[in-house]
């Protein structure tokens, strides 16, 4: 349908967002390569020259390196079981006829537009709080003594909290994919006297997999970079330093900006790698 | 006035020419068929006439003007699309108005032409609808209004009725006809379907490859196809073709016959066994195996016939009407 | 994949999924439920339910003590600006991608997508640095520009989607109609691409509102939106929990509210059009 006239301006109606976003995305990058191979101190000095791949060996040999990769690792794996599961089992529960669908989806959906730092900070202190929050009412209710998850079980209260905020996004998008199962597929396996445990397992679950990984894909580049929540919990502190935090730390709490950058880039390279999994699926879905 | 001239038109699309040179002259007033199968360049054709498509060469005129490097919207012609294309957040009357409201007609003048339209397609009633609130025959009607109202010097229809079902698609068909004995105006139309090109056209433009195979009355093309393809495509249920010592007897690559044109003879000389037999009560289809000519004939005889499944037959040509082909396809006499 | 079920079963399913929908909703319950309560009674042993006397005296506190309305309205600002400011941008591009695609459409929007990747931390100190130079750190103009940019892809993404599923041989017809570019765009387009417009802003907007790595980082006093203030509790007045309650209240009810209407257009953008 496209002729010459209409070929030029399509361009120039693109120019905008795509000169605004080459920007966004060449000028920081450039900075922070650049900054990567320096030694650069803003409180301590200024840039002091060029470095080589110092920066990059420091970052990778110190020793907050690989506990904040376990960490990393940790946290982005369990949130990402935990919903998948969980959001799996929901979504199926929630395509069931029940009275007041839309009531209880609306319930569902909710925690995923609480703001980070809301529901970080509600957690934390209304239900974690080892003196008055609803748990520690709860524990010493059935006798138990109250445990101060954000210092006993940092990682473990932070997946949780996490976990919460991002279920609504699994079970909605796997939810949408179990809407779209055949029908009359399922009626024709049931006619086939498939139970209901192997229709789930080979029917419904090879249905959902392009599903599921998408939720997976997408959600480990957010968790990847999971900052506020961190931010006002923990702070860092008790073993909940992730890869994303200690380069922030290393950037703006102790002003070691070529030691950060060092660090950003592994985390760009770390988040490209998954990226290319992401982009495949989505490029397929283009060509339709 | 509506004669279309095509000269030496080309398209390509990248590196694959869709269109090589084409010539050919719409008359004003005719109804112009273009058919061929899926892929022949039958609607990248239309759309260069409309001007939704640049030519990648070559001129097209209108009435004699040069209207190559017109755009679609100067170029005085209506189209109606497969999709039909309505503007789903506007009315009936809307949708039919749209084209006289782009043009800056006056107020009444739109109104008479939209009530003219609406009576002429019984759509009066359902001028304040929306097009989601119509069956697939009232919408296809109501891309027609649209077409109807500009007053074009041609129309052009893109596949119109392929998204109707089969006895709305008869219906329509013949609608289209009678609108085109109405209006007198140059209309042209691309089907995939042989029966549209042959119940409707004064001239059929067969196309395979983009290129012409033949230009002709619906019944010249049946009567005397220039090639293979063309005598495979026009006609239904298709043309037999038989190749070997039968078709070498007539100094021919492969022969045609119709099925109409196979009598069921006791003297005939071919011999089969019937296959499946499909009664249609006007007609009956035989589906011949087993005759050492080709896999099928199929053979159409007038009315109840009495054979079945397996029942022997045998079946006689009519020696006047066997198209003879060459190796290369083309028709020899 | 719904079907019809026995009466029993639907009632088990009713129950079942009531009570999970009910716990996940708790948290939120349980905060708007304690701004409500008086101090003591939100820390009360055993915590009280429903029968405290209902008070609306923390909400006037918290906005007399920090000025939440300011906040708020830096949220306003920072998440419409940005909303708007993406939508004029992508709005043109998304038409242009979905209606006159060319070769490298697709590996235009997949570039742009891959921009969303980019992690935030890593390139957070050159965004910093550009902020000092411009005077743009703690400002709300700055925010409003990098929130844009940072959802600029979805943006874009949403609205080619939707774009996409507007049949091409309708804008075909209008060119017929005698339509120009200004026309069909004007009477045809936009009116047919008013609802998924509606829904990208939406869904740009409760990202952006929600947006808390550039909020936290790049605001102090002046232009903080309501993440930061939030942040700001952390401790010790995270302890005041009736406070803190109605202040988190107050900052997620209105998002609370526009997400519940944009729920079925929340898969299509954040999935980037691959579930539907």
């Amino acid at each position: 349908m496209a002729t010459q006239q209409s070929r030029s301006a399509a361009r120039l109606m693109m120019a905008p967002a795509v000169v605004l976003l080459l920007g966004w995305m060449l000028i920081p990058l450039t900075m922070t390569l650049w900054f990567s191979f320096r030694r650069y101190l803003p409180l301590r000095g200024g840039d002091l020259g060029w470095t080589g791949f110092d920066n990059y060996v420091r970052f990778f040999t110190s020793s907050a390196f690989w506990p904040s990769v376990q960490t990393t690792l940790i946290l982005v794996g369990g949130v990402l079981v935990i919903t998948v599961v969980l959001g799996i089992l929901l979504a199926l529960l929630l395509d069931q006829p029940m009275w007041g669908q839309g009531a209880v989806r609306v319930l569902v959906i909710a925690p995923f537009f609480v703001m980070p730092t809301v529901s970080a900070l509600v957690w934390k202190n209304m239900f974690m709080d080892p003196v008055n929050g609803l748990f520690s009412h709860l524990w010493r209710a059935v006798g138990a003594e109250p445990v101060a998850f954000l210092s006993d079980v940092p990682l473990g209260s932070l997946i949780v909290i996490i976990s919460w905020q991002w279920l609504p996004f699994a079970t909605l998008i796997l939810l949408t994919a179990v809407q779209s199962l055949d029908n009359e597929q399922m009626e024709a396996a049931e006619m086939d006297g498939a139970s209901v445990l192997s229709r789930f397992r080979h029917l419904v679950l090879p249905h959902l997999s392009r599903a599921i990984t998408i939720v997976i894909l997408i959600q480990t580049i957010f968790l990847l970079s999971i900052f506020a929540e961190i931010f006002v919990t923990t702070g860092g502190a008790f073993d909940t330093r992730t890869l994303t935090y200690l380069i922030y730390q290393r950037v703006l709490e102790s002003q070691n900006v070529g030691l950060g950058s060092a660090g950003g880039v592994y985390a760009i390279i770390l988040a490209n790698i998954v990226a290319i999994f992401l982009m495949r699926i989505v490029g397929k879905n283009l060509d339709r | 006035m509506g004669q279309i001239t095509l000269e030496n038109v080309t398209k390509s699309f990248g590196d694959t020419d869709v269109i090589p040179p084409l010539n050919l002259t719409i008359e004003d007033g005719e109804f112009c068929v273009f058919v061929g199968p899926s892929g022949c360049g039958k609607s990248t054709l239309l759309r260069l006439i409309a001007g939704l498509e640049d030519l990648t060469s070559g001129t097209i005129r209108i009435d004699d003007q040069d209207a190559s490097q017109v755009p679609p919207a100067k170029r005085g012609l209506a189209m109606v699309f497969q999709s039909y294309a309505l503007y789903p957040h506007m009315s009936v009357r809307k949708n039919i108005a749209f084209p006289m409201r782009m043009a800056n007609i006056p107020q009444d003048e739109q109104n008479r032409r939209i009530e003219a339209a609406a009576k002429a397609l019984n759509l009066t009633d359902y001028l304040d609808r929306r097009p989601g609130q119509l069956s697939g025959g009232q919408r296809q009607r109501v891309a027609i209004g649209r077409a109807i109202v500009r007053e074009p010097a041609a129309f052009l229809f893109d596949e119109p009725l392929s998204n109707l079902d089969a006895a709305l698609r008869v219906g329509m068909r013949l609608e289209i006809s009678e609108l085109h004995e109405r209006l007198k105006t140059t209309m042209i139309y691309v089907t995939h379907d042989q029966v549209e090109a042959m119940t409707m056209a004064d001239k059929i433009v067969v196309l395979r490859a983009g290129h012409i195979e033949q230009v002709g009355s619906p019944l010249e093309l049946y009567r005397q196809p220039n090639n293979r393809f063309v005598a495979g495509f026009i006609g239904s249920p298709k043309m037999n073709f038989v190749t070997g010592a039968e078709a070498e007897k007539l100094g021919a690559d492969s022969i045609g016959v119709r099925p109409e044109h196979i009598d069921i003879a006791d003297d005939g000389p071919w011999r089969g066994t019937v296959g499946i037999a499909e009664h249609l009560g006007s007609d009956t289809f035989l589906h011949v195996h087993d005759t050492g000519l080709a896999d099928t004939l199929t053979v159409r005889a007038k009315g109840e016939v009495g054979l079945r499944h397996g029942d022997p037959v045998t079946l006689a040509p009519q020696e006047s009407q066997v198209h003879r082909f060459d190796a290369a396809g083309a028709r020899l006499g | 994949m719904a079907r019809a079920v026995t009466p029993k079963q639907k009632a088990i399913n009713t129950g079942l999924a009531w009570t999970i929908g009910l716990l996940i909703f708790f948290p939120i319950l349980w905060t708007i439920l304690t701004s409500f309560k008086t101090e003591a009674e939100a820390i009360a042993s055993p915590p009280v339910f429903l029968n405290f006397s209902w008070t609306l005296e923390n909400y006037a506190i918290v906005q007399e003590r920090s000025d939440y309305l300011r906040f708020l309205w830096n949220s306003v600002i920072i998440a419409g600006g940005s909303t708007i400011l993406g939508v004029i941008i992508a709005v043109p591009a998304a038409w242009s991608m979905a209606f006159v695609p060319s070769r490298r459409t697709k590996d235009i929007l997949l570039w742009m997508l891959s921009t969303k990747m980019l992690p935030a931390v890593g390139v957070l100190y050159p965004i910093y640095l550009i902020f000092i130079q411009l005077g743009l750190l703690d400002s709300r103009i700055g925010l409003v520009v990098i929130l844009m940019l940072i959802n600029l892809p979805i943006i874009v993404w949403m609205l080619y989607t939707y774009f996409r599923e507007i049949p091409g041989e309708i804008l075909e017809a209008a060119r017929m109609d005698g339509a120009g570019l200004r026309e069909e765009i004007l009477y045809v387009l936009t009116p047919m691409a008013v609802p998924g417009i509606a829904s990208t802003v939406l869904l740009s907007f409760i990202l952006a509102w929600n947006e808390a790595f550039w909020t936290l980082n790049l605001t102090a006093a002046n232009a903080a939106p309501l993440t930061a203030f939030i942040a700001s509790y952390s401790s010790p007045e995270g302890l005041f929990y009736a406070k803190l309650s109605a202040a988190s209240t107050m900052a997620i009810a209105p998002i609370l509210i526009l997400g519940w209407f944009s729920q079925k257009q929340l898969v299509r953008g954040l999935t980037f059009g691959a579930v539907k």
